[in-house]
Parts: C-alpha cells; sequence; structure tokens
C-alpha cells in the first residue's frame, strides 16, 4: 500500500503525541519512585525499638525516639475524627435524604467543596484566632479541633456520595413498612452504604494525619511526653518540620524515620479506602 | 360481599388518626438534628471569612490600598505590605500550572485511551497516591534530595543556554541555589497532578463512545479524536479540573516554606528566593509580635482565602456545568 | 353493573377512592378518579406506560408523601376516614398497607432479620414468638422451604424470584389488611412468575389486594376486578371477566385486543 505524504505526517504526530503522553505518565510515576526511595533510603536505618519507646531528645545527644509525636499525633487525630465525622455524616444525611433538590442543599455542597480544598493553613490561622488567642496557649484540643475542620468536608462528600447511590427504592420499601424516616435511614440507608461511609472516614484520617500547616499554631510542639490535651502538643508533622529544619544530626535522622512511617501509614490508608470503595455493592 | 368468616386471625389495628406522637417527634429530631449539621458548613464558612476579616482590619485600616501594592514587609518598623508575597503566591501556582496541565493531560490520555484494560487502574491509583504523601514530606525531598541534584546539574546549564537569551533570559539568571520560585512552582506542579489529571480522566471518560467511534469510523487517529472530539467535548470540564488544581496550588503551603527560599523581595529571575502568602503565615505567624504584624498576617490569609474561594469556586460550577463532580480524593 | 365510575360495582368497600387527583408538580398525573376496592378481593390496575396506574397505587400509602413536589387532592376513605387527611399518621397507614415494588428490594441485611425489621417497628416480641412470625411469613409467601437453612445469610444473596418473595414475606410479616403490588413480577422469569400468581392467589383469602401490572394475561389470570386506565384517567372499572370479554368502552376494547398501548 502506498501512503501519501499527508497521510504519513498524521500517523507521525499521532505517534509522537501518544508517545509524549506515555513520557508524562512515566513523568508523573518517577516523582512518586523518587520520593518512596528517598524516604526509604534516609529513613529505614533510624527505624528501631527506641523510636516507639523514647521521647524527643535534645539536640546532639544520642539515642531518643518520636513516642511522644506519635502519641499526641494519634490524640490530636483522634479529636479531629470523634468531632468531624458525626457532623460530616449527618450534614450529608440531610443532603442527600431531606434537602436533596433544594437551593440551599445547592449552596451547601457548594461551599463544602471550597472548604474541602481550602488552604489548611488559613484553617489554622482561624482555630488560632478563635481558640488559641482567646485561652492564650497553644493547645492539643485546638490542633484536635482543626483537623476536624478539616475532616469534616471529606466525610460530608464521600457519605453523600454514597447515600445518593442508594436507590430510592429501599428507602420506599422501608417506608412502605410504616418505618419512620429516621429509622429507615439508620438502620437500611446507613447499612446499604457503610462500607462508603467507613471509606470517607478513613480517606479523611489519611487526609489530616499528614497536615502540618494548621497545627503551626494551633498544637504547635512539645519537646517532652504529654497527655495533657490543654496545653502545646507533640505531634508527628510539626515535630518533623522542626527536626528537619534543625542543623543536629540526630533531629534530622529521627525527622527521616517518622516521615518514613507516616507516609506508609497514610499511602497504606488511602489504598485500603480506594479497595472498599471498590467492593461496595452500589458503585458500579 | 366476601361473607366467609376470616380463616386467619388477622389483627385489626386502628389507624390512628392523629401523627403518632413518639416517632413524629423522633423523625423531627433527627431531621432537625442533621440539618443543624449541614447548617454547621455554612456558619464555618461565613466563621472563618467573619474572624479573618474582623482581624485583618487594623492593617486594612492603617496601611489602605498601600498594603496590596507595596513591595515592604519589615517588623522592625511595623510597615507591612502584601505584593510580594501576592507575586510569589501568582508566578509559583502559575509555573506549577504550565508544567502540570499538559503533563496531566498526558497522564489522563494515556490512561484513557491508550493503556490496556490491565494497567489503568495500577497507573491511576498510583498517580492518585502522588496526592496522598503529606506535603511536609515534598518539602523535606525537594530541600534535601532535589534542589543540590538541581543546583549541581541543571541550573547551572539553564543558566548558561537559556540565560542570555531575549526576554526570558533573566528569568533563569542568578547563582544556582537550587531552591527558589522555579523549584516552588515544580514541585507545586507535581503535587497538583494528581488532582488535574484525576478531573481530566474522569470527563475524558464521560465522552460518549458513538462520538468516537464515528470519528475513527471517519479514519482519524488516536490523537485527532482526541483533540477533536474529546477536547472540545469535555472543555468545560478540563478547565474546571486545571482551576480545582490552582486552587489547590495557591494555597499549598509545607513544601513551599521548605523550598522557596523565604524572602520579601521581589526578584526578576525565578531562581531567586522569594516567598508566598502561605510560606510567610508559616514562617512567621507564630513569632510574630504586635498587633500590626499579626493582624498584617491574618489579612494575607484572608487574600489567600479569597482568592482560592473565586478559583476553587469556578473550578466548581465548570465542573458543575460539566454535569461532574471533582475527582473523589482528597 | 359497570360504570366508568365503578362506584356502584362494589358494596361494603375496603378503599372507597373519591375525585382523586394527583400532580408531580405541576403536571397532573391522575384526574378525578372515584372507585372502590373491594375487601380481601384482587384488583388490578392495567393500561399502557404512563397512564397512571403505579401513580394511582402509591396514592394508597401515601408513599409519593416521600417527594416533597408531590400531592394528592380529593378522598380515599379507609375504614371510614380519610387518609389523605393532613393528620394522618403515616407509618401507622403503611404499616396496615403493605407494599412490594416492581425490583426485589431486600434490605442489607439477613434473611430473618429483613423479616423481623418491619415487625420490631410496632410489636416487641420475644425471641421464640419472632422465630414463629418470621417462620409464618415465610411460609405464607411459599419461601420457607428454600430458605429455612439459610435465615442468617444476607438476603442479597437469594435469586431474583427468592428475593420478590422474601419482600412478600417482609410485607406480610406486618399482618397488614391491604397489599399492594407495583408489578410485582415484571423483573422476574415465567418461573417466578408463576409461584407469585399463585401466592397471589392464596394470599387474597386474607388479605385486600391491589396488583398494578402492565401484562393483560397476569390481570386476567389473578385478578377479580379490573380497572383500565388511559392518560390519568379511570377508563372503565369491572370484574375482571366482563372488562376482557365484554368491554364497554371503544378504548378498553382496543387496549386488550392489542389496538395500542
Amino acid at each position: 500500500m502506498a501512503f501519501s505524504a499527508r497521510y504519513l505526517r498524521r500517523r507521525l504526530l499521532n505517534g509522537f503525541n501518544l508517545g509524549v503522553s506515555v513520557l508524562a505518565t512515566l513523568f508523573g510515576l518517577f516523582w512518586l519512585g523518587w520520593l518512596m526511595w528517598t524516604l526509604v533510603s534516609r529513613g529505614l536505618q533510624w527505624i528501631g525499638p527506641s523510636l516507639f519507646t523514647q521521647s524527643t531528645p535534645p539536640p546532639a545527644a544520642a539515642g531518643g525516639g518520636i513516642a511522644n509525636a506519635i502519641v499526641g499525633s494519634l490524640l490530636i487525630t483522634l479529636v479531629g475524627v470523634v468531632v468531624g465525622t458525626p457532623i460530616g455524616i449527618l450534614a450529608a444525611t440531610w443532603l442527600a435524604e431531606f434537602g436533596r433538590h433544594s437551593r440551599i442543599a445547592a449552596v451547601i455542597r457548594f461551599v463544602n467543596d471550597i472548604l474541602l480544598s481550602a488552604p489548611s493553613i488559613v484553617i489554622g490561622v482561624f482555630v488560632y484566632a478563635v481558640v488559641v488567642a482567646r485561652f492564650g496557649h497553644f493547645s492539643g484540643w485546638s490542633g484536635g479541633l482543626a483537623l476536624s475542620i478539616i475532616m469534616l468536608p471529606v466525610v460530608l462528600r464521600t457519605t453523600e456520595d454514597m447515600l445518593i447511590l442508594v436507590p430510592d427504592q429501599l428507602r420506599e420499601a422501608a417506608a412502605a413498612l410504616g418505618a419512620p424516616q429516621w429509622r429507615g435511614v439508620v438502620t437500611v440507608v446507613y447499612r446499604a452504604s457503610l462500607g462508603g461511609i467507613l471509606t470517607g472516614v478513613m480517606l479523611g484520617i489519611a487526609r489530616i494525619s499528614g497536615e502540618t500547616a494548621p497545627l503551626l499554631f494551633t498544637a504547635l510542639n512539645n519537646q517532652f511526653w504529654s497527655s495533657d490535651m490543654s496545653r502545646p502538643m507533640a505531634n508527628l508533622p510539626v515535630m518533623i518540620f522542626q527536626f528537619a529544619m534543625s542543623p543536629y544530626d540526630n533531629w534530622q535522622h529521627l525527622a527521616w524515620a517518622a516521615a518514613l512511617l507516616i507516609t506508609l501509614a497514610i499511602l497504606a490508608l488511602s489504598l485500603i479506602a480506594r479497595i472498599l470503595i471498590r467492593a461496595n455493592a452500589f458503585v458500579k | 360481599m366476601n361473607s366467609t368468616p376470616r380463616t386467619q386471625a388477622i389483627r385489626v389495628v386502628p389507624v390512628p388518626h392523629r401523627r403518632h406522637g413518639r416517632s413524629a417527634l423522633a423523625d423531627s429530631f433527627f431531621r432537625g438534628i442533621t440539618r443543624l449539621a449541614a447548617l454547621l458548613v455554612l456558619a464555618l464558612m461565613v466563621g472563618i471569612l467573619l474572624v479573618l476579616l474582623v482581624q485583618a482590619w487594623p492593617a486594612f485600616h492603617r496601611f489602605g490600598w498601600h498594603f496590596f501594592s507595596g513591595t515592604q514587609w519589615d517588623p522592625v518598623t511595623d510597615q507591612f505590605s502584601a505584593l510580594a508575597s501576592i507575586f510569589g503566591t501568582l508566578v509559583t501556582s502559575l509555573i506549577a500550572m504550565i508544567i502540570a496541565v499538559p503533563v496531566s493531560f498526558g497522564i489522563a490520555l494515556f490512561i484513557t485511551e491508550l493503556a490496556p484494560a490491565w494497567l489503568r487502574r495500577p497507573v491511576s491509583t498510583a498517580i492518585e497516591l502522588l496526592a496522598a504523601i503529606p506535603s511536609i514530606i515534598y518539602g523535606m525531598w525537594g530541600l534535601f534530595v532535589f534542589a543540590p541534584i538541581f543546583s549541581e546539574y541543571a541550573q547551572p546549564w539553564i543558566t548558561d543556554h537559556i540565560g542570555n537569551w531575549p526576554l526570558v533570559g533573566v528569568l533563569f539568571q542568578g547563582p544556582p541555589m537550587g531552591i527558589g520560585i522555579f523549584t516552588a512552582g515544580l514541585i507545586l506542579a507535581i503535587m497538583v497532578i494528581p488532582f488535574i489529571s484525576a478531573v481530566m480522566r474522569d470527563v475524558f471518560d464521560l465522552v460518549p463512545t458513538v462520538l468516537k467511534e464515528s470519528a475513527y469510523g471517519v479514519g482519524c487517529t488516536t490523537w485527532e479524536v482526541v483533540w477533536n472530539v474529546v477536547l472540545p467535548y469535555t472543555r468545560v470540564g478540563v478547565v474546571g479540573g486545571i482551576m480545582l488544581g490552582l486552587g489547590r496550588a495557591l494555597g499549598e503551603t509545607m513544601a513551599v516554606t521548605f523550598i522557596i527560599g523565604n524572602s520579601h523581595d521581589i526578584s526578576r529571575s525565578l531562581f531567586m528566593a522569594g516567598n508566598t502568602i502561605s510560606s510567610t503565615l508559616a514562617n512567621e505567624f507564630t513569632e510574630a509580635v504586635g498587633p500590626i504584624y499579626t493582624s498584617s498576617l491574618i489579612a494575607l490569609g484572608l487574600i489567600l482565602f479569597f482568592i482560592t474561594f473565586v478559583v476553587l469556586g469556578l473550578a466548581k460550577l465548570l465542573l458543575l456545568r460539566m454535569g461532574t463532580r471533582e475527582g473523589r480524593k482528597s | 353493573m359497570r360504570s366508568p365510575g365503578g362506584k356502584s360495582v362494589i358494596e361494603n368497600p375496603k378503599l372507597s377512592i373519591n375525585q382523586l387527583n394527583f400532580y408531580y408538580g405541576r403536571f397532573q398525573a391522575l384526574r378525578d378518579i372515584n372507585m372502590n376496592i373491594a375487601e380481601r378481593q384482587v384488583t388490578a390496575f392495567i393500561g399502557p406506560s404512563g397512564c397512571g396506574k403505579s401513580t394511582l397505587l402509591r396514592t394508597l400509602n401515601r408513599i409519593y408523601g416521600l417527594y416533597p413536589d408531590q400531592r394528592a387532592t380529593g378522598a380515599i376513605m379507609l375504614d371510614g376516614r380519610n387518609i389523605l387527611d393532613r393528620d394522618q399518621d403515616l407509618n401507622y397507614l403503611r404499616a396496615k398497607i403493605g407494599m412490594v415494588f416492581q425490583k426485589p428490594t431486600p434490605f442489607p441485611m439477613s434473611v430473618f432479620e429483613n423479616i423481623a425489621f418491619g415487625v420490631r417497628l410496632y410489636e416487641r416480641l420475644s425471641r421464640m414468638k419472632m422465630q414463629e412470625r418470621v417462620e409464618w411469613a415465610l411460609r405464607k409467601a411459599a419461601l420457607w422451604e428454600e430458605v429455612k437453612d439459610k435465615l442468617h445469610q444476607g438476603g442479597t444473596r437469594l435469586s431474583g424470584g427468592q428475593q420478590q418473595r422474601l419482600c412478600i414475606a417482609r410485607a406480610i410479616a406486618v399482618k397488614p389488611e391491604i397489599l399492594l403490588l407495583d408489578e410485582p413480577a415484571s423483573a422476574l422469569d415465567p418461573l417466578s412468575t408463576l409461584k407469585i400468581e399463585e401466592l397471589i392467589a392464596e394470599l387474597k383469602t386474607d388479605y385486600t389486594i391491589v396488583i398494578v401490572t402492565h401484562n393483560m394475561q397476569q390481570a386476567a389470570r389473578v385478578s377479580d376486578y379490573t380497572a383500565f386506565m388511559y392518560l390519568g384517567s379511570l377508563v372503565e372499572y369491572a370484574d375482571t371477566s366482563t372488562l376482557f370479554t365484554n368491554p364497554a368502552r371503544k378504548q378498553t376494547e382496543d387496549y386488550i385486543t392489542g389496538r395500542y398501548g
């Protein structure tokens, strides 16, 4: 077959552009690989038992761990989850079950999607102004509150998406048995979308557990062991920030070890959430 | 008409005419509490805006319009203006967009049109994982791993070869420090690629198969189908995805704080240190002394919130028009 | 004997519908419906799709009330009360009037829990009594033999025909007086359809049954009375054999002989 020059040119353009598209994908994956390699090669060697049993050491001292930061992070994240999750689920319930087509629901969805991507540092400034400045000191509570404000839109969004996937016929079937609406929602609709709601919570946890910016002005950090939520509190992200920026070798080592740990935990959460969401019965 | 006695005992419940008190009460309680939670989202948004506005007011009042146009940022003399930070924010985001948009398009094209079925999901998941990695990790990696390599190998070459070009050359001059505006933009690009490519992928999937098939039917190549059919059909959604990525880039904090160099000067070269609104906040907020200093920082936060509000709002409106909602991710 | 209004056909009706109009937003879906529904008989609503037969069924337990833009005017009398009254307790009403939908709607819980769910809403039974009730309902729905060994498996894991009978059992378990069936067999294979039809014949000794169907043979097989509807109006209502063998209206005749619809 003889190809005209014009056809050849089209074929060439096609091949070239598709080749560039493959390169673009490799470009994206390349950074992921490089980042992970960096974390493993710089962090793995400093992970040992003492990391989980000892508190953060003074500069240039031997030993030490990040136990206080791990516990602090868990506590602050827990507050964020415990406050943010129920509000997010309830609000999503209103949007999906009661206000679905109303104008105010559309406005709330709009605002929620903006909060979902809003700069987290502004949330930190907000909580600083409302809580920290009023009480005069940084605290674990205010850190948890800032995280809950970041958690809320994630949970709301995923939960609403999941509730809407539940067929209306299931709601009608519950009502047709004489079930009050709240009961139909709680026992039938929630149960039908349980996997999806859990996924939303996990994505929310994955999102907030690496957040640093909102904690800078709220929980701050704490060199020592503390489980007093009304005081400044050690936490992994801010600890990583301070230690990584310090000139001390031992602090930098701990920062890399902590960075590896927190990234692995978050990637695992995200992956599990993705698998769960695909297992949901109503997602095509 | 049917007068045979019942064979099966059927409970006859008189239908009460009144609303059954308890279940109606429980229903309205449930409805009320969910409504309250939903309204809290609105209250939160209004609250953030109000609190920031009130706290920023002293700075706006004192500096007036000069706050937006001046370049001074001097805690010693209490003179503050936002231009350098706004400039840095916009420029780093612009660089990020210039890099991230074509790359994201390539990735979306690869995933929707080229990849074999078994490869689609792993590749999209891997790209999405880029969004899950905490910002601070990007910062550490950028400062300690990427910047040294960049300054040693890439920067001198770029300065030598492009630095003497007319017009654009000035953007790439200066000592190779590794960090600075350009590096910040590049790392922002990597961070927003997953957001933009996910939206592009989702809207590309919305193109009706018949449309694509009829284009292939007249002999189009894959590229011609994408360029002439898919892209025009999804234009609104694609722009929405870009705006979403832009909104993310504008507000990104920790990675930028690590690598931008934190200088309140506006320089012409992209290889020089600079500042963004969020990095200024992250660096100075806890150390700010005096009401005007703090108020000026909060005013910066308000400006950032306002810019991202407009950008993200636009993104959302465009995506609504496309009939989809932004990719499901956090 | 027969009339478009259908009033005179039935004495001592279980339900009496008077001047019923129904609206989806501004669209009027039912126009001035008047009919009586006989106690412990099977009444079928037939007509081309979009004629309002399902809408009419959905007014009888006010399930349309879940959607704020839908409303009905007129009266539907049940035991001397108008169930369209504003202060009607909807939950009680629906417990008294069971409903089965076109597609099976098993809840995401076990077979046993599916049935116990409705019962628990209005009765507090001991474990024993509850087990008896579940078995009774499953036997009534001709499903017991097939599921007695998998009571605690998920209801969604049954076959389509079994799921639909599970939904009938769930509706019966609450002991309603009236059963509304909205094309209950349209999503099922012929064998499952046959089972459902046999079930309807048995259930009518205890329950007043109203069935919507797009299948005229099915209406002819299972019902005692048939109403033909067209464009939101009740065209003709008579006992089933009369309506199918000797329709009074031309429209009805055209439809049952397959000339439109």
